[in-house]
């Protein structure tokens, strides 16, 4: 039992943990955009699963991870662009159409992966960036400061993210499209414009997290990504709209995560529980969520499609 | 004022499916003044605002600026031409500062960031110029109705709105909200702007107004100045008929106390006691009417009276009987009648027909009963004695209650409420919403009642309504009545103030 606490121990379980952390930070802030301007994409996971595959592929053909997570990049916007075709254009319901891309990338990733590549070949992995000055820190340096470049970029974008959305013009008008999109039409705000660049963005960064999740992994399978797109969402809701609270919630998700999987390693949890310790991080991450997203409310046109005059 | 009129609109007819809601309307504004529209509901007021505003496309006529025809295709194009709209319903995001709200869709000085610094100057400036206290950096959903309807004013402002429409602004304020709105309106005119004022308020319109236009149906019924209008002559435009706003009050003997609330104390819905102690007598024979800004209390005390919301400390009697927390159906034996302010939320059942209405409470009365089943040839002959006796306007008695209009549905629920001639008669906002001939009958109908020796104890957020109606007025505040007053001896100043929580002096 004190094995775990050796120091070596808990520095790589918190540097693994936030290494986890990485693809649901990713989707969820992507998620957040999209959700603060009314518009609730549930197919994120079937964003990252394509994004996912096709990282993985660039990476096996070219052996570039950043072509492969341009590619990640690609898939996100067309995927994003047609989510929002869907939800805003279409005005579908978005508690199910969703789901179907969801399904669409599900099957697609699967079936491409059979058909292009069929047995699993690893492929390489991001590169490590040590910070300079930073990662001689002792023991905080090794946990934070000895990563790849998605790692950083993923957290980068936390800040990136709360400035856009409460500093911007553009972000006053995500906004005020997530809450009352009659009044932000009725002052010339296009409703239609600012939903179509929130959903993309999401779309984006739910690409650039399935391909992160392959990279980082090194390997493709089927259903990689383990519904982290659905979780992704609930952080969404547990961070309560914000991305500093986004990224508590992938934290916390990635920090069990790596926990469970350390006890695995060290015997803690013997193997007949395996099956239910792989469900630890995502009960815990809802329970978490019930106790504290109760207290914020939602943006108010959240899954409303927007008619003028109606 | 100049010859030409800063705005023309020439024939202008828009029709709805079934519903001609303008028809060959011509209306004008000149710099400088207010021009009143006035109409009952669903005269076509809106419309033909929403028509200038570029919400709606007209189906004929032609709008001129400044003698210049134009084209206006969307509130874009209102805006650029200096085209203010308060609307009846605020177009406010509650979660955003008043400064955001000012400064959504205008480029900002700093690029692609928000300059909320030089916007709240601005906003400062103009609130310093126009009388509207405001902060900028307030977030909506903390403001009250008065400073949410300044913030619209100042979101017109702002875009340098030179022509100004305000669609029923006073609805939701107090006496002294509205007269301080007047007076930024009068600063607004004073500056050369052209105002478009919406109200059925009477005399409101005849304080603020230049020119008149009353529409009916669609149709210009009348245009006159403000100069030798009266209300009686505002109204029969309205109308089409004579109509009377007071209704004679014969003498009657008043009796002894029929409803008796001494120390009530009631929680509202959000946990807080919202009445905090009430005492309140009213007498056989007299209309007492409760005046107050809505949510100071009076609707929990009407449902505490019905036994619709739990008393949690105080007692209220009825005809000398001890009717606290009992149930509704046991205090409405006691003789107490109810008239309830959301007609179709708890006043009637909106799929319900008519008949199935009227009977709602009598349903299980013996006379309707025959073997126990429903006697429905008993059924039918109450209700349309009712229907006939109230004068309710309905196709016949298996309509459902939604398909009427609202005055009607208010004479279905009054009729109803007082087949039994109850003892104690609680009516709440009884013409809200109501057009002005429906509320003259219920007002008729009112006063018959007192005259039959019930008690009434009419909530009203009308002025107007109260003074004509009370024998007594008292003023609720914060979940007490803070005074009482005669109608007769006291002033609309008076009772505003008491209102807005100032104690009249003992
Ligand atoms: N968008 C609409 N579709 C159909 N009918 C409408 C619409 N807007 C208004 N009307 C009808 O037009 C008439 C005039 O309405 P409105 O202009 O809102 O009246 P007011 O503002 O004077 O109360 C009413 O009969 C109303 O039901
Ligand atoms: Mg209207």
């Amino acid at each position: 039992m004190n094995e775990f606490f050796t120091q070596a121990i808990l520095i790589a379980t918190v540097a693994s943990g936030i290494r986890l952390a990485v693809p649901l930070l990713l989707a969820s802030l992507g998620e957040t955009f999209g959700q603060r301007s009314g518009v609730l994409n549930l197919g994120v996971d079937g964003i990252m699963l394509l994004g996912a595959f096709g990282g993985y592929y660039t990476v096996l053909k070219t052996d570039s991870v950043w072509l492969g997570l341009l590619t990640g990049i690609g898939i996100g916007i067309i995927l994003g662009l047609v989510s929002a075709v869907i939800s805003v254009t279409l005005k579908a319901e978005q508690g199910i159409s969703g789901i179907g891309i969801y399904l669409f990338g599900l099957g697609m990733s699967d079936l491409l992966f059979q058909k292009l590549v069929g047995t699993p070949r690893p492929v390489s992995s991001f590169p490590k960036l040590d910070i300079p000055g930073l990662s001689d820190i002792p023991i905080l340096g090794e946990m934070l400061f000895q990563h790849s470049m998605i790692v950083y970029v993923a957290f980068g974008l936390v800040p990136v993210s709360m400035y856009i959305i409460n500093r911007t013009t553009f972000g006053m008008n995500i906004r005020a499209v997530g809450e009352n999109p009659e009044a932000a039409d009725s002052l010339g705000v296009s409703v239609v414009r600012t939903r179509y660049l929130t959903v993309t963005i999401g779309g984006t960064l739910a690409g650039i997290a399935g391909a992160a999740l392959a990279i980082d992994l090194g390997i493709f399978q089927q259903n990689l990504t383990n519904a982290q797109g659905f979780i992704a969402i609930a952080l969404v809701y547990f961070g309560a709209w914000r991305p500093a609270g986004v990224m508590g919630g992938a934290l916390l998700y990635g920090f069990v995560n790596s926990l469970v999987l350390q006890f695995k390693t060290l015997g803690i949890i013997p193997r007949s529980w395996s099956d239910i310790a792989a469900m630890a991080p995502a009960i815990i991450t809802i329970l978490a969520l019930v106790l504290v997203a109760r207290r914020f409310r939602q943006p108010a046109a959240l899954t409303k499609p927007f008619t003028r005059g109606a | 004022m100049s010859d030409v009129p800063m705005l023309e609109m020439r024939g202008i007819t828009k029709r709805f499916p079934g519903v001609l809601a303008n028809y060959r309307v011509d209306f004008d504004v000149r710099s400088g003044e207010v021009h009143t529209l006035l109409g009952e509901n669903g005269a076509g007021k809106s419309t033909l605002m929403k028509i200038l505003y570029g919400l709606y496309q007209a189906d004929e006529g032609e709008i001129l600026l400044n003698g210049e025809p134009v084209e206006i295709h969307s509130p874009m194009d209102a805006i650029e031409r200096n085209i203010g709209m308060i609307h009846q319903h605020f177009m406010l995001v509650e979660t955003l500062t008043v400064a955001e709200n000012v400064a959504l869709g205008l480029p900002s000085d700093r690029g692609f960031r928000t300059d909320l610094d030089a916007v709240s100057e601005r906003i400062e400036a103009l609130a310093e110029r126009y009388g509207l206290s405001i902060d900028p950096s307030a977030i909506v959903w903390q403001l009250a109705v008065g400073q949410r309807q300044r913030v619209e004013i100042i979101k017109a402002l702002y875009r340098e709105a030179n022509l100004l429409i305000l669609d029923e602004p006073t609805a939701v304020l107090t006496p002294q909200e509205v007269d301080q709105l007047f007076v930024t309106l009068r600063q607004m005119t004073a500056d050369g702007r052209g105002l478009i004022f919406i109200s059925h308020k009477l005399h409101e319109v005849l304080a603020l107004s230049d020119r008149i236009t009353v529409l009916r149906q669609g149709h210009i019924t009348g245009k006159v100045p403000v100069e030798g209008a009266t209300r009686e002559s505002l109204a029969e435009m309205m109308v089409g008929r004579q109509v009377k706003l007071v209704p004679d009050k014969p003498p009657v003997e008043v009796g002894s106390a029929a409803l008796e609330i001494s120390g009530l104390r009631v929680v509202g819905d959000r946990g807080h006691e919202t009445v905090r102690g009430l005492n309140l007598e009213v007498r056989a024979g007299e209309i007492l009417g409760i005046a107050g800004v809505s949510g100071n209390g009076q609707r929990e005390m009407a449902q505490a009276i019905a036994g619709l919301r739990e008393v949690t400390g105080g007692s209220i009697r009825i005809g000398g009987v001890e009717t606290t927390n009992l149930k509704p159906a046991e205090i409405r034996k006691h003789g107490l009648a109810y008239v309830t302010e959301g007609r179709l939320r708890d006043g009637a059942i909106a799929d319900f027909s008519v008949s199935e209405n009227i009977m709602l409470i009598d349903h299980a009365d013996p006379r309707y009963l025959n073997r126990g089943l429903m006697d429905f040839r008993a059924i039918r002959e109450h209700s349309q004695m009712l229907v006939d006796q109230y004068a309710v306007k309905t196709p016949n008695l298996e309509t459902p209650a939604k398909n009427l209009s609202g005055g009607n549905i208010q004479k279905m629920i009054l009729a109803r409420e007082m087949s039994g001639t109850p003892t104690v008669l609680v009516a709440s906002q009884p013409t809200r919403g109501v057009d002005i001939g429906a509320a003259e009958y219920i007002h008729s109908r009112l006063v018959q009642q007192r005259a039959e020796d019930t008690a009434i104890l009419m909530i009203s957020e009308d002025l107007d309504e109260v003074f004509a109606l009370s024998d007594r007025i008292a003023v609720i505040y914060e979940g007490e009545i803070i005074g009482i007053v005669d109608p007769a001896a006291a002033t609309r100043e008076q009772v505003g103030l008491m209102m807005a929580g100032v104690r009249p002096e003992a």
